[in-house]
């Protein structure tokens, strides 16, 4: 595999978007950004712009005001990308299954690398997904 | 000519400073962890960040797109110069020229300079907030350096070169160990930590506010450069607080120790202190230091 794709899994900038969710998730990735996780450790960073993002960080059930707003931020994200669905509502739509403002689920929108299921997942489960997200990459090419 | 070429590419110019750049910032993000409580990230991690940017593709934004892609190369151009010349005086001792000292207050405007260029050139109305805020702020930190500046110049006969104050100091003794001295050492530091847009006066590349600022298109090679420019500007800007203010020992372990002990300074000003909004950057450096600055002058002249 090449050196800077190496690099990317020693340093992945995260950018956290939330389609729609009730919050709990963003408030499980914050807690694992904060000291007693603390993913700087493994370079992994929440980052301000798109621009910046190798990872898109997507919670909640995808609704129609989000789904196209979702579309657009990956196509401004800079290659490599890896997208990862956070939650059960952005992985099968839970509770909003047959809710009137909700129509496909995450994976028939965008590629998605990652799946971490839980209401909301722990932490622990994330770094579990990261852990196994980075393993593919180090083997996959 | 050889020899020009190697100080400016290699040592104390480009690879050598954008290294020890590289390891000061690793210093200030294990200190920054550390003060958190946490464990903080490995030594290389500055190194793999840069990589894995230039691995990335890089997005020119509709627009300006030649103005867009070099701007960073100015930035990079004048914090590379005023690495070789405040590292050549202090390690190989070579003289510099008549005057030096003004060039390096002009390049060291450079990457500022060319952070606003290209924030103008993406387009983006954060960016360009982030712009006019980098303006503002050059404005702000400018006036109080360089009143300081010319008081530690007045306080070493007048000269302008570095090379002489150095001389000057490692005879008379370093100049913060004066009044003047240690006042404006103090203005000189925050003007520091402003131009290298750490915390308190960051509000230009605010993360959380305008996500980035000047640097939100930025992506792959060219933000790479950034961070590279920004590396260099920590590794020399300590070196200039050192000419200027510590030069009475330059043997190696006591440069280190200097060097050390100002980065430390600047990642504890960092950390315990809140973002300031630009107009109270803006009214703290034309207000108290420019006060501070002109006591120093003022002090420098009566011989303190």
């Amino acid at each position: 595999m090449s050196v800077t794709l190496k690099a990317l899994t020693r340093s992945i900038w995260v950018f956290h978007v939330s389609a729609g969710s009730c919050n709990n998730c963003d408030i499980e990735i914050l807690d694992l950004l904060t000291p007693r996780f603390d993913a700087e450790r493994f370079g992994i960073q929440l980052i301000g712009s798109i621009r910046h993002a190798d990872a898109i960080l997507i919670t909640g059930a995808m609704n129609k005001k989000s789904v196209p707003r979702v579309k657009k931020l990956y196509e401004q994200a800079p290659k490599p990308c890896v997208v990862i669905a956070v939650g059960t509502c952005a992985l099968s739509q839970h509770m909003f299954r047959d809710s009137y403002n909700v129509e496909e689920t995450l994976d028939k929108i965008l590629p998605v690398d990652l799946y971490i299921p839980g209401c909301p997942p722990k932490p622990e489960a994330m770094i579990d997904g990261i852990v196994k997200l980075v393993t593919k990459l180090r083997q996959g090419t | 000519m050889i020899r020009t070429l190697f100080t400016y590419i290699v040592f104390p110019g480009f690879l050598f400073s954008a290294v020890v750049g590289l390891l000061a910032g690793w210093i200030d993000r294990k200190v920054t962890a550390r003060i958190h409580w946490r464990v903080g990230p490995p030594w290389h991690q500055n190194f793999t960040d840069i990589l894995k940017l230039l691995g990335k593709e890089t997005i020119v934004p509709p627009g300006r797109k030649v103005t867009f892609l070099g701007a960073p190369y100015i930035g990079l151009l004048g914090a590379v110069c005023v690495a070789g010349m405040v590292g050549r005086v202090l390690f190989t001792g070579q003289d510099g020229f008549a005057g030096d000292l003004i060039v390096i207050l002009y390049l060291l405007t450079l990457p500022a300079i060319s952070l606003i260029i290209g924030a103008s050139a993406s387009r983006n109305p954060l960016a360009s907030i982030g712009g006019s805020r980098e303006i503002k702020l050059v404005l702000a930190y400018e006036l109080p350096f360089i009143i300081s500046v010319v008081a530690i110049s007045l306080k070493t006969q007048g000269t302008l070169q570095l090379s002489h104050l150095l001389g000057f100091q490692g005879e008379a003794g370093s100049h913060i160990a004066s009044i003047s001295g240690i006042l404006a050492f103090c203005v000189a530091l925050l003007c520091m930590q402003a131009k290298l847009g750490f915390v308190p006066f960051d509000a230009s590349e605010a993360e959380q506010e305008i996500m980035g600022g000047v640097l939100i298109e930025y992506s792959g090679l060219p933000l790479a450069i950034f961070k590279l420019t920004k590396a260099i500007l920590l590794a020399t800007l300590p070196l200039l607080l050192t000419v200027l203010f510590l030069g009475k020992d330059t043997s190696p372990l006591f440069v280190v120790l200097k060097f050390v002990g100002i980065i430390t300074l600047f990642v504890l000003i960092k950390n315990t202190n809140p973002r300031v909004r630009i107009d109270q950057s803006i009214r703290f450096f034309w207000g108290p230091m420019t006060v501070v600055a002109l006591a120093a002058l003022g002090l420098a002249i009566v011989g303190l």
